[in-house]
């Protein structure tokens, strides 16, 4: 190929320059191509599917019928409502429960740390379903766990736990559990000990150290957490499947329902649209108060 | 026991009160609830049950495992999930792969946008994913099946491979890259010889990453599934008539693997520290 300027000089011939340009062009365009049309053209149909009118035989068409969204709202609230709750529940729990451990495998793990990090992640080599039916079978009415309670008659033999709301924010507390560890974990080991030597020294007790220390500058592990538990709790619908009842079905089992079952496409896209613009506006609230330095430090987590 | 004069944390041993003790113990409960379902999948693997239902143990035996692939149903649907699974981690890690070192080295024009759709789509919630995807597919009446599945994991696999490769290829020095073209390499020696080994480690966590989700999904994958069948929605459908213990060996199989080649991998990049 001939070259547009024949100078000694340069190095890099002119067309490779061009072309090395565009190599973040070509890199970028196969993964970005796919997402647009498999995540943000989807999104578009979505909301566009959940103002159509019609039905499952006769077909749908396009009439941009806002209406659904107010119909399906008053007719499914307590499930959405039931839904914010349970997910609240949750994340409040999984942060209980996480903290102290975090904390302990950060400060006191030693050598052993990438250790206790592996246990925590073992549950994720095993399929998500089938943890959660291992649950349905521990607090199975008759099962070890209830089966040894009635024997020694602490419990009633009419007492159960599936089908109850405790049944399923075990579930999804136990399911979601990793997610808040690891987060906190990685803001509590970045913390720099020489922090807690100061307050040592200035004769600061531990609890104080550790309630003006060390949780202020763990917020944005904190927020990484809630994000990562918050979001995919509320939209769960196996743990409520699978352990709960009718009266512990949540937003995502109607969903499910209204797609795959009533074929109300409408209706499940509008729930779905709803669902998303409420968790993102949950999420802009959330980052808004906290402030948009620690939202970025909880992204770059 | 030991001496106590060396330095502070030494000298503190001897005061450990029953207090100390309070974080390690508990910090091993939780480890052990965390792996208790794993604990009871694994040893009802070994039940010698009679019928279809695997409720209480029974005795030890083999059987399961000799009968590993008796459910022709299950066996297809494990055999999708494998393929799938496969499939969609060579795609994605080449695609993927390619948009983490786009934005983790190069400029481009509408860099930031991409960076958002990444961010945004790790942040949706999954059932978001997959209602989204099948209302796409219910418009333009796509129908649904096996190629439907491979498209929704490639989909959901590309951004953790992108944000791994991405992290990985911020860090490197790129000052080496510029030496091996200074050498007389090409750009393409350059990244196979310089680059590529690099930030081998980024897309082989890329890779487990993907494998992992791909073949564990459920969510997505029961929206865009139509008739065909994999190992969680089979799982799943299953689940009201009682699960089959050949579901427990699969799901022991399938976790000894995983956790056979985490353990290489973290061995593998102490050897290389070391």
């Amino acid at each position: 190929m001939s070259r547009a300027l024949p100078d000694d000089d340069v190095r890099i011939s002119p067309l490779r320059q061009r072309l090395g340009r565009l190599t973040g062009y070509w890199l970028a365009l196969p993964g970005g191509l796919w997402l647009a049309i498999f995540f943000v053209i989807p999104m578009v149909y979505l909301l566009s599917l959940s103002l159509m009118t019609g039905d499952f035989i006769n077909g749908f068409s396009q009439t941009f019928h806002v209406s659904t969204y107010w119909h399906t709202i008053s007719l499914y609230h307590d499930q959405f409502v039931r839904s914010i709750i349970y997910a609240i529940i949750v994340t409040l729990l999984t942060i209980v429960l996480a903290y102290p451990m975090a904390y302990w495998i950060a400060m006191r793990g030693g050598r052993h740390k990438s250790t206790y990090l592996l246990i925590i992640l073992l549950p994720f080599f095993v399929s998500f379903v089938i943890r959660t039916l291992q649950w349905q079978f521990i607090l199975a009415d008759n099962g070890f766990v209830l089966g040894t309670l009635k024997h020694l008659h602490l419990v009633g033999s009419d007492f159960h736990l599936l089908a109850t709301p405790v049944a399923v924010i075990c579930g999804l507390t136990y399911n979601y559990l990793p997610f808040m560890v690891l987060p906190l974990y990685v803001s509590i080991e970045r913390l720099d000990p020489r922090l807690m030597e100061a307050a040592n020294d200035l004769y600061a007790s531990k609890l104080q150290a550790l309630l003006r220390i060390v949780l202020p500058l763990t917020v944005p592990g904190i927020f990484a957490g809630v994000l990562m538990t918050f979001v995919p709790v509320a939209s769960d619908f196996v743990n409520a499947q699978l352990l709960g009842g009718a009266k512990t079905t949540m937003i995502g089992n109607v969903i499910y329902t209204l797609y795959l079952t009533n074929n109300d496409y409408p209706a499940a896209s509008a729930l779905s649209f709803t669902l998303m613009g409420a968790l993102l506006i949950g999420i802009f609230a959330y980052a808004r108060a906290l402030g948009t330095k620690d939202v970025m430090e909880a992204a770059a987590l | 026991m030991t001496t106590s004069v060396k330095s502070a944390p030494v000298a503190r041993r001897p005061k450990r009160k029953w207090t100390y003790y309070i974080l390690p113990v508990y910090t091993w409960a939780v480890l052990l609830y965390l792996c208790l379902p794993i604990f009871v999948m694994i040893l009802f693997g070994f039940n010698n049950t009679k019928g279809r239902y695997n409720i209480t143990f029974q005795g030890f035996t083999l059987k399961w495992y000799k009968e590993l692939f008796a459910i022709g149903g299950l066996t297809d649907a494990l055999k999708n999930s494998l393929t799938i699974a496969v499939l969609a981690t060579i795609i994605s890690v080449a695609i993927g792969g390619a948009l983490g070192m786009a934005l983790g080295r190069y400029r481009f024009r509408g860099k930031g946008g991409v960076s958002l759709v990444v961010f945004a789509q790790i942040a949706t919630p999954e059932l978001v994913l997959g209602t989204s995807l099948l209302s796409l597919f219910l418009t333009l009446n796509i129908p649904r099946g096996y190629w439907t599945i491979l498209l929704a994991h490639i989909m959901f696999c590309i951004p953790f491979v992108a944000v791994t490769v991405q992290a990985r290829v911020a860090g490197l020095d790129g000052s080496l890259r510029e030496a091996a073209l200074d050498l007389g390499a090409t750009p393409m020696v350059a990244f196979r010889k310089v680059t590529l080994p690099m930030i081998m480690p980024g897309i082989l966590a890329g890779a487990l990453l993907s494998f992992a989700l791909s073949i564990d999904d459920f969510v997505t994958t029961s929206f865009n599934a139509g008739q065909t069948v994999t190992f969680p929605l089979w799982v799943y459908g299953s689940s009201r008539l009682g699960i089959p213990a050949q579901v427990n060996v699969m799901g022991t199989l399938i976790f000894l693997f995983g956790v056979i080649l985490a353990a290489y991998s973290i061995l593998a990049g102490r050897r290389k520290k070391n």
